[in-house]
């Protein structure tokens, strides 16, 4: 049993931790989110000099090899700079899908352009009635000659508006909510037939609406059994949304440093408010729930390498559980003790707050997790 | 990063459990199982058998009987005691007077009460808390006044945990009333058969007497009974506080409650089907399982990290243990009494001492709920645990 980094590990968060603290402050990320598509090429270019888009790929597939902690310290640094720049898409769900199930033309024709920064990714997953459920697809796949045709709808699928390329899953066989039938596919975005409607997220991020209207693929664009790759897509989901149980516990540790430095300097009655038990045991709470979410943020990180599945799965539905609670309490709190400056654009702390509550809704909620304990027969 | 025990760890967690499994007497699991309270003779017959295989003060340095394990073996042995479920070591002897004797008192001492701690030949209880001196300890007023080669100790204190069975007590006694109030106080150990001294019960709101009020009357204590220096008392006070900083989350006491939580619910029905299938039930049951996982994770980072760089320093995460474990501790006795229902309400009049076997064992649910309110206000209530991540954390 260990917690401590390894040697590699604490110098990959130093080298992460500083390349944000020089490119990344609040004022930084205003002029990205006004570039062209809404994140920083530039940054994203630095990101694949580090090494870091390439970190969780096999040394033979051009990567690093690195695993589960080394994403989750990415991504909890990512969390503290609020980045912007599709990581998460493209690193951790696309490399994931390409890693756990890709064939070797596929990671051929794919990694090496994620790893040198060219090409980005986006996952189109989400469909007008599916919310949660991940085996609740509408989108069709039929079979034409050796290929495919994909019809379908997808929503809010963050980056869409810039991917290069769009991971779509679409049912190839079997009714809407069936466990079986959904496949996974690589689609171009520039393919005939696919309509992007852009827009902006609430936490600065940038989204879209997709159409695919008889959008024709060859036998080579499905990942893994188009038949059967439900498996597959929860397993790269439970890897999103561990990274995102990382990015929400930096995110959180940054609100609380800010709330307290704000509650260590604004004076009124004559005293700095942080002399107020009420606002100091609120703090204290906050803090409590921080260590909580961070715990249960390492227990998904570590729960990657489970054997059992099953286990895997609830370990992260339990962490989500936590870090949706902790993050809530976190994020609500931080604007209530920095008063009336919380509420205004031009402060940091409420894009922290807005970040944090996309990241609930994102991959299940709270309730929609603690039913998945639940059913899975609890932890203890 | 790793969460697996090693080898050599899982199977020193399989050795322990095998003594626990063939050496605790199995009246004494089963009324801890319930609920109910134990003798002390039961307890003690325990804790003798546990000091005869040599896990008595497993804490303790070597030189005075301890077991040199290390924090994770500390960690399994305590998770594994607590969910059998046994009784911890008497925590006054064993986690708090003996550690201050073997760090700051003499060697006579030394030799005179480490033993007998071990072997709870002398039950101890703790002199700390006053009538007028909870939170705020070091306004505590019982004085100690120095006559030749004597200690004249007048005063009063309260919330004294079976002081009913004690033999000794340590106290924190006011020697100085001019210096600073923390300044003036000192350590003193005395026998609780001395002249001077009565102990009256104080009944809890479970009806139960676990707590007492003790009051010196010109009680004579020879004065090599004070530990370490005069006047330094506060400071082995903390020391004493600061020592049990992971066991307080108790996360094996609550796993051993979920389960029984689980088997009660299986078996008490609503409407025409256990209460364990009810969804909103099982919700409320993962919800706490889910924290209980995320205390338990941060107890092995305190404990991993206090065994890569030793205890000096403590890790900040370390004061979240007790304001998680009480919370958590009260949510199983509040998931115990929705189990039970309208069953809670029969009292037994008997009180605490569980010998009424004929009471059905659901009477000790609604006690135990009461009881436990006292978790969040004991050893630092939860309002002081937060006072101190204001100070020593956020540095507020």
């Amino acid at each position: 049993m260990d917690f401590d980094l390894s040697e590699e590990q604490r110098l990959l968060k130093e080298s992460v931790d500083g390349l944000l603290n020089d490119s990344y402050d609040f004022e930084a990320r205003k002029k990205y989110r006004a570039e062209k598509g809404g994140w920083s090429k530039t940054v994203w270019g630095k990101l694949a000099e580090q090494g870091l888009l390439g970190l969780p790929f096999s040394e033979e597939d051009g990567g690093f090899g690195a695993g589960a902690v080394e994403t989750a310290i990415v991504m909890e640094a990512m969390g503290k700079a609020l980045v912007l720049e599709p990581y998460l898409a493209t690193v951790v769900i696309a490399g994931g899908f390409l890693r756990h199930g890709g064939s070797a033309e596929q990671k051929a024709a794919h990694i090496p352009a994620i790893i040198d920064g060219s090409k980005t990714f986006a996952f189109a997953q989400l469909e007008k009635n599916s919310r949660y459920d991940l085996s609740d697809v509408a989108t069709t796949a039929k079979k034409k000659g050796a290929g495919w045709v994909i019809d379908g709808e997808k929503f809010v699928v963050i980056n869409g508006e810039n991917a290069d390329t769009l991971i779509v899953t679409a049912r190839t066989s079997g009714a809407r909510r069936d466990r079986n039938g959904i496949g996974v596919f690589l689609v171009p975005a520039n393919a005939k037939g696919v309509g992007r409607k852009g827009y902006p997220t609430q936490d600065g991020l940038h989204a879209a609406d997709i159409t695919l209207t008889g959008v024709e693929v060859g036998a080579e664009a499905a990942i893994g059994d188009p038949e059967n790759a439900l498996e597959l897509i929860e397993r790269v989901v439970d890897d999103a949304r561990t990274a995102m149980c990382a990015e929400a516990v930096g995110a959180m540790d940054e609100s609380l440093k800010s709330t307290v430095e704000y509650l260590k300097t604004r004076k009124q009655f004559g005293v700095a408010i942080g002399t107020f038990q009420t606002l100091q045991h609120r703090a204290a709470d906050m803090f409590v729930a921080v260590e909580q979410a961070r715990s249960m943020s390492m227990f998904a990180t570590m729960a990657a390498d489970f054997d059992n599945a099953k286990e895997r799965a609830t370990a992260v539905a339990a962490a989500k559980v936590q870090i949706g609670k902790s993050l809530k309490f976190v994020g609500q709190q931080s604007i209530q003790l920095h008063g009336g400056i919380g509420m205004t654009q031009e402060a940091k702390i409420g894009h922290y707050f807005k970040r944090l509550t996309m990241i609930e809704n994102t991959f299940g909620d709270t309730d929609y997790h603690l039913r998945r304990v639940t059913d899975a027969g609890g932890l203890i | 990063m790793d969460l697996a025990f090693s080898k050599e760890e899982i199977a020193f967690r399989e050795e322990v459990r095998a003594f626990f499994k063939d050496n605790v007497p199995p009246d004494t699991r089963r009324k801890l199982q319930e609920g109910r309270h134990l003798s002390k003779d039961e307890m003690v017959t325990w804790w003798r058998i546990l000091n005869k295989k040599g896990w008595g003060v497993s804490h303790w340095p070597k030189e005075y009987g301890g077991t040199g394990w290390s924090s994770v073996q500390h960690y399994i042995f305590n998770e594994e005691l607590q969910m059998h479920p046994a009784p911890a070591p008497l925590a006054f002897g064993v986690s708090m007077v003996g550690p201050v004797i073997y760090t700051f008192g003499n060697e006579a001492q030394k030799k005179q009460y480490l033993p007998r701690i071990a072997n709870v030949d002398d039950w101890w209880c703790q002199g700390f808390s006053e009538p007028g001196s909870g939170s705020d300890l070091a306004s505590l007023k019982t004085k100690a006044e120095r006559k030749g080669d004597k200690y004249i100790i007048n005063g009063q204190k309260t919330w004294t945990t079976l002081a009913q069975h004690a033999d000794m007590i340590f106290c924190l006694c006011r020697t100085d009333n001019n210096a600073k109030k923390q300044m003036g106080i000192s350590f003193i150990v005395f026998d609780m058969k001395s002249k001077g001294i009565t102990v009256r019960p104080i009944e809890t709101i479970d009806g139960g007497h676990e707590v007492n009020e003790v009051f010196f009357d010109d009680v004579e204590v020879p004065v090599e009974n004070l530990i370490g220096e005069e006047n330094k008392g506060w400071d082995y006070a903390k020391f004493l506080l600061g020592n049990e900083r992971t066991g307080i989350a108790r996360v094996g006491v609550s796993k051993e409650r979920l389960r029984r939580i689980k088997d009660l619910a299986a078996k008490v029905e609503s409407n025409g089907k256990p209460v364990l299938e009810d969804q909103g039930f099982r919700e409320k049951l993962a919800a706490c399982e889910i924290e209980l996982k995320a205390l338990e994770l941060t107890q092995l980072r305190v404990v991993a990290d206090e065994g890569k760089h030793g205890k000096g320093k403590p890790n900040p995460a370390s004061s979240v243990l007790k304001i998680k474990g009480s919370e958590i501790q009260q949510t199983t006795t509040e998931l115990l009494m929705e189990v039970i229902g309208p069953f809670a309400a029969p009292y037994d009049e008997h009180g605490d001492d569980g010998s009424n076997e004929a009471m059905d064992w659901t009477a000790q649910i609604a006690p135990s709920y009461f009881n436990n309110r006292k978790v969040s206000i004991y050893g630092g209530s939860n309002e002081i645990q937060r006072n101190i991540i204001t100070k020593a954390v956020l540095g507020l």
